[in-house]
C-alpha cells in the first residue's frame, strides 16, 4: 500500500506540473509537448485506479492520435505568443478576483462533509482475471447502447461537417483516375511507327 | 544453470528478486533484438545487392560479416553536430523517444507459449498505443532540428502515421474479434488446430492491409517520403550524425522487426508449429522449439520488407493518402462487417 | 451476463431518421449539381415520414426504454412532431434562397436531419447522459450550418462566435451534470428525482451543481446574461439557416429546460425559480429594449427572441403544470411565428439581394398586398395584440405566474410586452405607409407561397380558436 501511495503522489506530482507548464511555457510546441507529459501521467493514475482500458486509450487516442495533430498544426502556425499577452496585466485583477471567488466556492461545495469519504464504500479490489476492457465492453453495448451510438452519430457529423465545410473542388487542381491508370492498354500509349529509312544522298 | 540462477537470487530480498527477474528477462529480449537489428542492415545490404545481381558488403570480416559491427564503431566516434539554432533537449531527446516504444512494445509479444515478458489482458492495445509514440520521436525530431527538409520530413512522416494508424487499428479489430481477446497469447491459442486454422486465411484482406500499413508506419520504402533521399534529402534525421543518428536507424530497423514479429503473431500463429494436425511431420517437427518457427515467421516478413524496397518506387504524397483514406480503411471495414457474420455464423473451422 | 434487448419500437421515429440521413448522405455523393432536387425531396420525405411514425406513437402512458436512458411520453411527442414540421418548413422556404446562392448542397440536409435527430433525442432523454449527447449534437449541426456559407466573412465569423460560446456553455452543463451525480450518484433522471427527495433539498452541492445546470439551459435558450450568441448568429448566418436556428431547437430548449428541471431537479424548485425570475425579467427588459435600436430586422428578431425566451421562462417558473402547459403552448406558437416572420423575409431576399435590413420592408403593401397581409399578421401575434394567437400565449402564461402569487412579475411582464408592441408596429407602418425604396418584382415558387400563407394564417386560426392547441399542450403535460 505505502509503495503505492508514494507512485500516487509522484506521478500526479508530475501531473500537476506538466500541466502548470503548459499554460505557463511561452513556446507553444513545449506547451503541447507538456500535455503530452500530462496525459501519460493522468494514464498512469488510472492504471493505479486499475483501469487499464481507459488508461491505454488515452495513450492511444490522444497522446497517439490527437496530440500528434495538435503539434503538426502547432508546428505549421507560427503562433505569436507576445499579441496575446497584451492586456495581460490589464485584466490580471479582475481575473483573479474571478478566480479567487470561484475557488472559494468550489472549495465550500467539495470540501462540504458531503464528499467525505466515509460517505462512500471503498472499492473492492478485483480478482486478477477481472478484465475491465469486458466489463465496460459489456456495459456499452446494453445499458449505454443508446447514448454509445449517439456519440458515434455526433462523430459522423462532425466527419461530414468538417468536410463540407473545408473541401472545395478548385478548378485546374489535378487528380489521379486509379481506376483508368490500371486499365490503360499498351495499345492507348505506345503507337508504333513503321518510318522508311532515308535514302543516302 | 537455472537452478544456480534461483539459488544466487535467493541472497537478495524478496521485492529485489522479481526486479532483477524481470531486469535478466528485459536483457534476455533487447541483446538479440539489437543484435536482430545489426545483422537485419546487413542483411538488407546483401538482398538488395543479390536482387540487383552485385554482391553487397563483402570487405569487412568473412564474407563481410563483420560489417555491421564497423558500422557501429564508425557511428560511435564520429561527432555529434548541434545545428545552430536548434533545441538542444528535444534534439536530443528525440531519438530516444524514437527507439523507446520500439523496444518496450516487445514486452507483450509471447516467443513460446507463455513465453512473455508482461502477460498483460490488454495486450494488443498496449501495442496500439505503444506503436502510435513512435511518431513523436519523428516529428519532434524534424522540428527541433530547425531545418526546412527536417520539418518538411517530419509534416509527412506525422499525416501519414496518423492516416495509416487508422487501418492498423481497424485490421487489428478484426483479430481480436476472432480471437475474442486482447491477450496475445491468447490471440496465438485461439489460432492453433493447423495451418489453415491461422487467421491469415479467414482475415486475408486485413491481413495485407496490416502488413501494408505495417511498412508505412515504419516508414519504409515504398512509404518513405518522411526520409525521401531525392526529394529532401534525408527528411526528419538530416541534421542528426554519429550515435544520434545511429539510435535513429536502430529505431527504424527495430520497428521493422516489430511489425513483423507482430504480423506473424497475429495472422501467422506466432509461435505455433506449421505442421500441427499434419499426421507426421507433426511428430516428425515435433522437438523444434515455438521460438524457432516464431522467427522463422518473423523473417518471412522482414524479408518481404527487403524485397518491396528493393521493387517499388516511392510513392507520391496524395497517392500515398488516397491508398490509406480511400482503399485501406474501406477495405477493413468492410471486412470487419464479413467477420462479424462469419464469428456469428459460426463459420468453421476458426469461429466455430 | 443478462441482457435484455431493447424495445427499438420506441425509437423508431430516431431510427428512421437516422437511417434516412445515412441515405441521403450516401445518395448525395452520387447526384450531380443538376439534380441535386432529389436530396431535397428525401428530406422533406424524411421528416414528413418520421413525425407519421412519431404520431403513430402518441397516446398511452409514458414508457420507459434504453436501461432509462430513454422516455417516450406525450410531451415529447408533440415537440418531436413540432420540431419535425418546423424544420420541413423551414427546409421548403430555404430551397430557393440556397439556390440562388450557390448553398444548395446536400450536406445542408444531411447537417439539417442530424440537428433534427439530436433534438429528438434531448426530447426524448432519460438521463443526463442522452441529454448532453443530443445537445452536442444538435450544436454541432447548427455550427457548421451557421459557417454554411463559406464565401461569407461574417458567417464565419458568427460560427466562431457561437462555437465557443456553446462550448463553454457545454463545459458549464456538464460541470453542473457532475456535481448533480456526485450528489445522487446517478445520471438517471428518475433515480436523481427519488435521491434528492430523500435528502434536505438545500443541499449545498446540489444547488451548486444545479446553477451550473440552469446556466446550460439559459445559453441554449438564449436568456439574458447568456444570450450574446443570439443577436451575432441570427445576423451572421445565411436568412434560412437562421430561421432554422431559432425556430426547432427552442422546442428542444423547451424540452431540455423540462427534463432537467421538472423530470430530474423539481424538488429543488424552489432554488431554480429564483433563477429563472431573475433571467426572465433581464431577458424581457434588456430584449424588448434593445430590438428597439436595431436596423437590421434579423438582427431585431434576434432580440426578441431574447424577450420571448424570457416570456417562455415565466411559464417554466411558475412550477405548476399549468404553468408548464402555457409555456410549452408559447413555445410552439413562438415557433410559428418565427417561421412565419423568417419566411417572409427568406421569400423577400430574391438573387443577389438580402433583404436583411427594416428598409426593405418599405412600401411591401405596394409591392406584394399579400405579403404585407402576412406579415402584419406574424407580427401583430407577436406583439401579443388579440384575436391573434401570440395573445392568448402570452395570456396563459401571464394567468400562469398570478395563479402563484407572483403578480408584480406579470405586471413587469405586461410593461415589457408594450414596450416591445413599438418595434413590431414599427415594421407595419413601413409596410403600409412608407414608400417603396425598390420595384424589383418579388418571386417565389408555388409550394412556398401556399405553405407562407398557411403559415400566416395559422397565426390567425389558431388565436380565434386556440383551445385545440392548449388542450393537446395541456394534456401533453397533465
Amino acid at each position: 500500500m505505502g509503495f503505492e501511495k508514494f507512485l500516487f503522489y509522484l506521478f500526479a506530482a508530475i501531473l500537476v506540473f506538466a500541466a502548470l507548464r503548459v499554460i505557463t511555457v511561452r513556446n507553444p510546441v513545449h506547451a503541447a509537448l507538456f500535455l503530452v507529459l500530462a496525459f501519460f501521467n493522468s494514464a498512469v493514475l488510472w492504471l493505479l485506479l486499475e483501469a487499464e482500458f481507459l488508461a491505454i486509450v488515452l495513450v492511444l487516442v490522444y497522446v497517439g492520435a490527437v496530440m500528434v495533430l495538435f503539434l503538426f498544426v502547432v508546428m505549421m502556425l507560427d503562433v505569436n505568443v507576445a499579441p496575446m499577452r497584451e492586456g495581460f496585466i490589464h485584466y490580471l485583477p479582475v481575473g483573479i478576483v474571478i478566480g479567487l471567488i470561484m475557488v472559494l466556492e468550489m472549495g465550500l461545495v467539495v470540501g462540504s462533509d458531503f464528499f467525505d469519504a466515509d460517505h462512500f464504500a471503498a472499492v473492492a479490489a478485483h480478482p486478477a482475471d477481472f478484465s475491465d476492457t469486458k466489463e465496460l465492453g459489456g456495459l456499452l453495448y446494453t445499458q449505454y447502447v443508446l447514448p454509445f451510438e449517439l456519440a458515434a452519430v455526433i462523430l459522423l457529423v462532425a466527419i461530414v461537417a468538417a468536410i463540407s465545410l473545408t473541401l472545395r473542388r478548385r478548378p485546374g487542381t489535378k487528380h489521379q483516375a486509379p481506376a483508368q491508370q490500371v486499365l490503360v492498354r499498351s495499345q492507348d500509349r505506345v503507337r508504333l511507327v513503321q518510318v522508311d529509312s532515308e535514302e543516302k544522298q | 544453470m537455472f537452478e544456480a540462477f534461483q539459488n544466487a537470487l535467493g541472497v537478495f530480498p524478496e521485492s529485489l528478486q522479481t526486479f532483477i527477474v524481470i531486469a535478466v528477462k528485459i536483457v534476455a529480449i533487447l541483446v538479440p533484438l539489437l543484435l536482430a537489428v545489426a545483422y537485419l542492415t546487413f542483411a538488407e545490404r546483401k538482398i538488395i545487392g543479390f536482387i540487383q545481381v552485385r554482391i553487397g558488403p563483402n570487405r569487412v570480416g568473412p564474407n563481410g560479416w563483420l560489417q555491421p559491427i564497423a558500422d557501429a564503431v564508425k557511428l560511435m566516434f564520429k561527432e555529434i553536430i548541434l545545428p545552430s539554432g536548434a533545441n538542444r533537449f528535444l534534439f536530443l531527446t528525440s531519438p530516444v523517444l524514437a527507439i523507446a516504444p520500439a523496444m518496450a512494445a516487445w514486452a507483450v509479444i509471447p516467443f513460446g507459449d507463455g513465453m512473455v515478458l508482461a502477460d498483460v489482458d490488454a495486450g494488443l492495445l498496449y501495442l496500439l498505443a505503444l506503436t502510435s509514440l513512435g511518431v513523436y520521436g519523428v516529428i519532434i525530431a524534424g522540428w527541433a532540428s530547425n531545418s526546412k527538409y527536417a520539418f518538411l520530413g517530419a509534416m509527412r512522416s506525422a499525416a501519414q502515421m496518423i492516416s495509416y494508424e487508422i487501418a492498423m487499428g481497424f485490421a487489428l479489430v478484426g483479430v481480436l474479434m476472432g480471437a475474442g481477446s486482447l491477450n496475445l497469447n491468447d490471440i496465438v491459442q485461439a489460432q492453433s488446430g493447423s495451418f489453415l486454422h491461422w487467421y491469415w486465411l479467414p482475415m486475408l484482406p486485413l491481413f495485407m492491409v496490416y502488413f501494408i500499413s505495417g511498412v508505412a508506419e515504419t516508414n519504409r520504402a515504398p512509404f518513405d517520403l518522411a526520409e525521401g533521399e531525392s526529394e529532401i534529402v534525408a527528411g526528419f534525421h538530416v541534421e542528426y550524425s554519429g550515435m544520434t543518428f545511429a539510435v535513429f536507424f536502430l529505431a527504424e530497423y527495430a520497428n521493422m522487426i516489430l511489425i513483423s514479429a507482430l504480423t506473424a503473431t497475429m495472422f501467422l500463429g506466432g509461435w505455433l508449429s506449421p505442421f500441427q494436425g499434419v499426421p507426421v511431420l507433426e511428430q516428425a517437427f515435433a522437438f523444434v522449439p515455438g521460438l524457432v518457427w516464431f522467427g522463422l515467421k518473423t523473417s518471412i516478413f522482414l524479408f518481404i520488407y527487403l524485397w518491396l524496397r528493393a521493387t517499388f518506387p516511392r510513392y507520391r504524397y496524395d497517392q500515398v493518402m488516397r491508398l490509406g483514406w480511400k482503399v485501406l480503411i474501406p477495405v477493413t471495414i468492410v471486412w470487419i462487417f464479413v467477420l462479424g457474420a462469419a464469428i456469428y455464423g459460426g463459420l468453421g473451422p476458426w469461429f466455430d | 451476463m443478462d441482457f435484455q434487448v431493447p424495445d427499438f419500437s420506441l425509437v423508431l421515429p430516431e431510427l428512421f431518421l437516422l437511417g434516412m440521413a445515412c441515405l441521403l448522405l450516401l445518395v448525395d455523393v452520387f447526384i450531380d449539381d443538376a439534380h441535386r432536387r432529389v436530396s431535397f425531396r428525401i428530406a422533406q420525405g424524411t421528416l414528413l415520414g418520421t413525425a407519421l411514425l412519431t404520431y403513430m406513437q402518441m397516446g398511452g402512458p409514458e414508457q420507459i426504454g434504453f436501461s432509462g436512458t430513454f422516455v417516450r411520453d406525450d410531451m415529447g411527442s408533440v415537440l418531436k412532431i413540432a420540431v419535425l414540421l418546423a424544420t420541413a418548413t423551414g427546409f421548403l422556404y430555404a430551397r430557393d434562397y440556397l439556390r440562388d446562392r450557390n448553398l444548395f448542397r446536400g450536406e445542408y440536409y444531411v447537417l439539417g436531419l442530424f440537428a433534427v435527430l439530436g433534438m429528438m433525442v434531448m426530447v426524448s432523454a432519460g438521463s443526463l447522459l442522452t441529454i448532453y449527447l443530443g445537445l452536442e449534437l444538435l450544436s454541432l449541426c447548427l455550427y457548421a450550418l451557421v459557417a454554411f456559407d463559406r464565401e461569407s466573412g461574417t458567417s464565419a465569423e458568427s460560427a466562431m462566435k457561437y462555437f465557443v460560446l456553446g462550448a463553454l456553455a457545454s463545459g458549464m452543463l456538464l460541470y453542473g451534470i457532475s456535481m448533480i451525480y456526485g450528489a445522487t450518484g446517478s445520471i438517471d433522471l428518475e433515480t436523481i428525482r427519488a435521491a434528492i427527495g430523500e435528502r434536505d433539498a438545500g443541499n449545498l452541492v446540489l444547488v451548486f451543481g444545479l446553477v451550473f445546470l440552469v446556466v446550460g439551459v439559459a445559453f441554449k435558450l438564449g436568456a439574458v446574461p447568456f444570450h450574446m450568441w443570439i443577436p451575432d448568429v441570427y445576423q451572421g448566418a445565411p436568412t434560412s439557416v437562421t430561421l432554422f436556428v431559432g425556430s426547432a431547437p427552442k422546442l428542444a430548449a423547451f424540452a431540455l429546460a423540462m427534463r432537467l428541471l421538472v423530470d430530474g431537479l423539481e424538488n429543488l424548485q424552489a432554488d431554480w425559480q429564483q433563477m429563472l425570475i431573475v433571467l426572465s425579467v433581464l431577458s424581457m427588459g434588456l430584449g424588448n429594449l434593445l430590438a428597439i435600436a436595431q436596423t437590421n430586422i434579423k438582427r431585431m428578431l434576434a432580440y426578441s427572441t431574447i424577450a420571448n425566451v424570457g416570456f417562455l421562462l415565466l411559464g417554466l417558473l411558475a412550477g405548476t403544470p399549468e404553468g408548464y402547459a402555457a409555456a410549452m403552448f408559447y413555445t410552439i406558437t413562438y415557433v410559428i411565428m418565427v417561421c412565419g416572420a423568417f419566411g417572409v423575409v427568406i421569400y423577400l431576399s430574391q438573387a443577389g439581394i438580402e433583404a436583411d435590413s427594416l428598409d426593405d420592408f418599405k412600401g411591401l403593401n405596394k409591392r406584394n398586398p399579400w405579403l404585407a397581409v402576412l406579415m402584419l399578421l406574424v407580427m401583430f401575434s407577436t406583439a401579443g395584440i388579440p384575436p391573434l394567437v401570440g395573445f392568448y400565449a402570452k395570456l396563459a402564461v401571464l394567468k400562469a405566474i398570478i395563479d402563484v402569487g407572483l403578480v408584480w412579475l406579470a405586471v413587469a411582464a405586461v410593461v415589457f410586452s408594450i414596450i416591445g408592441a413599438f418595434y413590431y408596429l414599427r415594421i407595419v407602418k413601413l409596410m403600409y405607409f412608407d414608400d417603396p425604396t425598390s420595384d424589383a418584382e418579388i418571386e417565389g415558387s408555388l409550394d412556398t407561397r401556399v405553405v407562407l400563407s398557411a403559415n400566416g394564417l395559422a397565426v390567425a386560426v389558431l388565436g380565434i380558436l386556440p383551445g385545440w392547441l392548449l388542450g393537446i399542450c395541456a394534456a401533453a403535460i397533465g
